[in-house]
């Protein structure tokens, strides 16, 4: 027994930094912030919370892969460590982000729940339960909530929040449902028994309501059509850190949880539906939330003259995108969605960047303020390009080639004549309607003439180095792909 | 041979030194961007020097790249790709050459403008077809802000609908590739793969992927009805771009359609072949027509362009040995010769006239104004008539004698086209340069006379009649790279198939 636990400890020693961080964020502020100045008291909780977040990455490589931990209750296999480090990147790219974002009055609070939000994270990458699974996605969740409506100064942020929380509830209700259906069903809330246990147990109708729920869900947070509507609120009134946060390391992290579940725990109930064979299964209500949330994204998009909306619709059109990559990973293995989830999370939370940056000197919604951009901060427009472009999916920038590797994998699932088929198809002509609105948000940055009276932009070093780096990578991954392919 | 990789890595790497550079100043972007492109064009040559014809790809470089999925860092040429390139360096540094007077962005501009010619490079020299569609596409981006940003006249528009039909093609190209390496079960992305790949396939299904990679390359290439975004972009284009589009971009839709489409789907080509030839013949007579009533300079070159380029799709879709070499003998001439329109178009006239409307331009007494412009004009309007002794000369005749061997009536309907291009060619030299010249303006042309041609201009016209002359006297200098390549395997399984 006693080993058992000193092999869980050590598995989770990347949660403890951060949680051991989280506290010293709030302590240190409590204990020297007092006499300091707001952006003192900020620099110091994001260099604690670097720290943690940097000690967290060191102990996740260092335990490795190691597999079952605890009973089978956490796996740790290569998925889980990628993923793992992939989230703490992604959450070291948000922390350089709010060092150039406005203000907030209690910093220290902010970076804590970030931190929090990543104990989520991590957790969710290697859930192998059921419990384990809920525990960590709302953990994650309520973080996000606070996060979402944490600037008290504007309405629009409580907006965002309220949005963002009911239906998130509403959404974990319906998780929870399915998944106590599940139980019920199987006699087990371990993913391995439960796929065992479906091994010889045929398609029920409870069986298919409990899918239905838990795919909602699903759908819920990850702003999938036709369960969206929270998205485009809580992005545009989010404070923008928070808004690079639940569309970069929440996503990667949702995604992979997603994929254990629904491969490793229900696969055999996933279904078919090539021309020759049709059963039923999970598969087709993916494939219907795929193309709901390609069509949709990528439509609504073009009406946006707000940039944080229109970046909302982008990552409905992505996710769909991802849940075409989740269809085809049951072939090709979870490697073309990771590296597509971790490449759109940095470019996302890349371009979020860019507008904190730009709103800590004037106002930044509409995509005119993005006007003259190339002039105030050349620095700024440059990496705008590079994020921007790879959500478009320009080679030789990561978003093309997670784009291409995800449309390989769902072609060779099932051919053409399937649904993955058309989807791969649909997607790829959406692609061209998404080049349109990804250019009108370059033409304002890099075209045309900034507004009378706009100022330079200067940007604080450390906002710059994460953004550089953030871009080098897109860059660096697309021309290298098979470092990320390679390890699955 | 082994020069040849570097005309891409010497570019992209003048890309950012020409950004960095244009930090500082101006003069220092545009030196490290003439000397990029010489260089360029000294590589190719140099190339070209030691390059011995044959049949097939000769490999330059061959390194696994993305193992997982087959792909390979492959880099190939033969004498059709080598004459491409080559026009590939001509056309790059007559456009610097040509744009030597941008003051604003001039750094950004030269970085963008060696963006797109390094990607047009590596397009050219791919011989593994995800490798061909990565440079593909990163030739598309540089041309919107090319255009938007430096262009004229409804500038946004032309380059949104440009970057537009060109992603909307490139597109297509992705669906079909994709489509043939899932569904044959390829292991690569190499053309003879995919080749092999695509003969495991159903008909139907050959059929449907061919229309979509070729119709997909064919809208870069301007083939009617396909071809309206090449108008308006080449007009709203700044000189420089409008040269490079006419010149070098649509010849990377029309070298898609002859290196990837055909080859890799010659039972597709065989279903389409009738379709293909009418499309290009009614584009050749119907740009023509349209050239002939416009009243703006600049549209009569786009749609000349157009029709132009109708040569060159008629040569593929005639599909016999003689017709493709005329084909890619066509697409060098092309690109020579229109860069060489739209300069003085652009350039020497419109930046000195600030108008390119035919009956403002009649007006002015241009022949003596601009004697350099007019004599330039008038040598490049012969020789895109046509004209013995200029390179558009032995292109399409080579193309409309290989066109009869395939289809009488598609070289009778090209052969009044030819007639057209005279026409519309002769029109505006009459027009705008021996027009009725009112007495009023030419005693105030004498009073501000327009600024003289620069010596940057001079020197690019120089680069392209020389080149337009050279392969008109002496045809045989490209024929002889080309007519051995088109010998190959891949070529000859359509060409064989494609001649009744």
């Amino acid at each position: 027994m006693n080993s058992l636990y000193a092999g869980l400890f050590r598995a989770l020693a990347p949660e403890a930094a951060l949680v051991v961080a989280a506290l010293a964020v709030i302590g240190l502020d409590l204990v020297a912030g007092r006499r300091q100045t707001l952006a003192w008291r900020l620099n110091l909780a994001v260099l604690i919370g670097a720290l943690g977040v940097l000690a967290a990455g060191v102990l996740v490589l260092a335990t490795g892969p190691v597999g079952a931990v605890f009973g089978g209750t956490l796996m740790f296999d290569t998925l889980a460590v990628a993923v793992r480090v992939g989230v703490l990147a992604l959450m070291l790219l948000t922390l350089g982000v709010v060092t150039a974002a406005p203000l907030s009055r209690q910093p220290a609070e902010y970076i804590a729940l970030i931190l929090f939000a990543g104990v989520g994270f991590l957790q969710m990458a290697v859930a192998q339960q059921l419990l384990m699974a809920f525990l960590a996605v709302e953990l994650a969740s309520l973080s996000l909530y606070v996060l979402a409506g944490y600037d008290r100064s504007r309405p629009e942020s409580a907006e965002a929040a309220l949005k963002y929380f009911l239906l998130g509830a509403v959404s974990a209700a319906f998780l929870l449902f399915g998944f106590s259906l599940l139980f019920g069903l199987m006699g087990s809330i371990g993913f391995g028994e439960i796929s065992h246990v479906l091994g010889y147990q045929a398609m029920s109708p409870l069986l298919a309501v409990a899918l239905v729920m838990v795919l909602v869900a699903f759908g819920f947070k990850a702003a999938a059509a036709p369960f969206h509507l929270w998205a485009p609120d809580a992005y545009q009134g989010a404070p923008t850190p928070s808004a690079a946060l639940i569309a970069s390391a929440s996503k990667l992290a949702g995604f992979a949880l997603f994929w254990r579940l629904l491969w490793s725990g229900l696969g055999s109930v996933s279904g078919q539906f090539t021309a020759q064979h049709n059963y039923p299964g999970w598969l087709i209500v993916v494939a219907l939330l795929s193309g709901a949330s390609l069509l949709l994204g990528n439509f609504a998009a073009l009406a946006q003259t707000n940039v944080r909306r229109l970046l909302a619709y982008s990552a409905i059109s992505h996710a769909g995108a991802l849940l075409l990559g989740i269809l085809s990973a049951g072939q090709s293995g979870p490697g073309p969605l990771f590296y597509y989830a971790a490449t759109y999370g940095i470019a996302a939370a890349g371009a979020f960047g860019v507008i904190a940056v730009v709103e800590r000197h004037g106002r930044c919604q509409e995509i005119t303020d993005l006007a003259g951009l190339h002039q105030r901060s050349p620095l700024l427009s440059g990496c705008l390009l590079v994020f921007v472009l790879s959500l478009a999916g320009i080679p030789p920038l990561a978003g093309f080639f997670g784009k291409f590797a995800v449309f390989a994998a769902a072609l060779q699932m099932a051919g053409i004549a399937s649904p993955a088929g058309w989807l791969t198809i649909l997607a790829i002509a959406l692609s061209a309607v998404a080049l349109y609105y990804y250019l009108i948000i370059l033409k304002q940055a890099l075209v045309s003439a900034p507004a009378a009276g706009a100022a330079k932009i200067p940007v604080p070093r450390a906002a710059a180095l994460t953004l550089v780096v953030a871009a080098a990578l897109l860059i660096a991954l697309g021309i290298f792909p098979s470092v990320l392919l390679g390890l699955f | 041979m082994n020069a040849l990789p570097w005309t891409i890595y010497v570019t992209f790497a003048g890309a950012l030194l020409a950004l960095l550079g244009g930090a500082r100043s101006a003069s220092l972007a545009r030196g490290i961007a003439l000397a990029t492109a010489v260089a360029g064009l000294g590589l190719s040559l140099v190339a070209a020097g030691n390059f011995v014809p044959g049949a097939g790809l000769q490999t330059l470089v061959d390194v696994p790249w993305v193992s997982q999925l087959g792909i390979h860092y492959h880099l190939a040429a033969d004498g059709i790709s080598l004459t491409l390139v080559v026009l590939t360096g001509i056309a790059a540094t007559a456009g610097i050459l040509f744009s030597w007077n941008i003051e604003e962005r001039t750094g950004e501009f030269f970085a963008l403008f060696l963006a797109l010619i390094g990607g047009v490079y590596g397009v050219f020299l791919s011989a593994d077809a995800f490798l061909f569609f990565v440079f593909y596409e990163i030739a598309i981006v540089p041309k919107y802000f090319l255009i938007a940003n430096w262009g004229s006249t409804r500038r946004e528009y032309g380059a949104m609908k440009l970057a537009l039909y060109s992603f909307a093609g490139s597109a297509m190209v992705l669906a079909g590739l994709l489509w043939t390496y899932a569904a044959g079960g390829a292991t690569g992305f190499g053309l003879n793969e995919l080749a092999a790949a695509a003969v495991t396939l159903p008909h139907t299904q050959v059929v449907i992927i061919f229309a979509l990679v070729f119709f997909g390359f064919a809208t870069l290439a301007g083939l009617f009805p396909l071809h309206t975004w090449a108008p308006t972009g080449h007009v709203a284009a700044p000189t420089a771009a409008s040269m490079l589009l006419a010149g070098v971009v649509m010849k990377l839709g029309a070298y898609g359609c002859l290196r990837v489409a055909m080859p890799l789907f010659p039972v597709g080509f065989l279903a389409w072949q009738p379709v293909i030839g009418w499309l290009a013949v009614v584009g050749i007579v119907y740009a023509g027509l349209i050239a002939l009533v416009q009243d703006d300079f600049k549209f009569v070159i786009g749609y000349s362009s157009v029709s132009h380029m109708g040569f060159v799709m008629l040569g593929l879709a005639a599909a016999n040995t003689r017709a493709v070499g005329g084909a890619v003998l066509q697409m060098f001439s092309h690109g020579v010769i229109a860069g060489l329109l739209f300069a003085v178009v652009g350039r020497m006239i419109y930046e000195r006239t600030h108008t390119r409307q035919l009956a403002e331009l009649q007006r002015l007494p241009l022949h003596r104004l601009l004697p350099f412009a007019t004599v330039v004009f008038v040598l490049a309007g012969l020789a895109s008539m046509g004209m013995p002794g200029f390179s558009g000369f032995p292109a399409e005749l080579t193309i409309l004698i290989g066109a009869w061997k395939t289809s009488h009536i598609w070289a009778l309907v090209a052969a009044v086209g030819v007639l057209i291009a005279a026409a519309f060619t002769l029109r505006v030299i009459q027009v705008v340069f021996f027009g009725k010249v009112d007495p009023a303006e030419v005693a105030a042309a004498a009073a501000h006379p327009l600024p003289p041609i620069s010596l940057p201009e001079k020197l690019g016209s120089l680069l392209l009649l020389s080149a337009t002359v050279i392969i008109g006297l002496k045809p045989d200098l490209l024929l002889n790279w080309i007519m051995p390549a088109l010998q190959s395997p891949l070529f000859q399984a359509v060409l064989k198939k494609g001649t009744p």
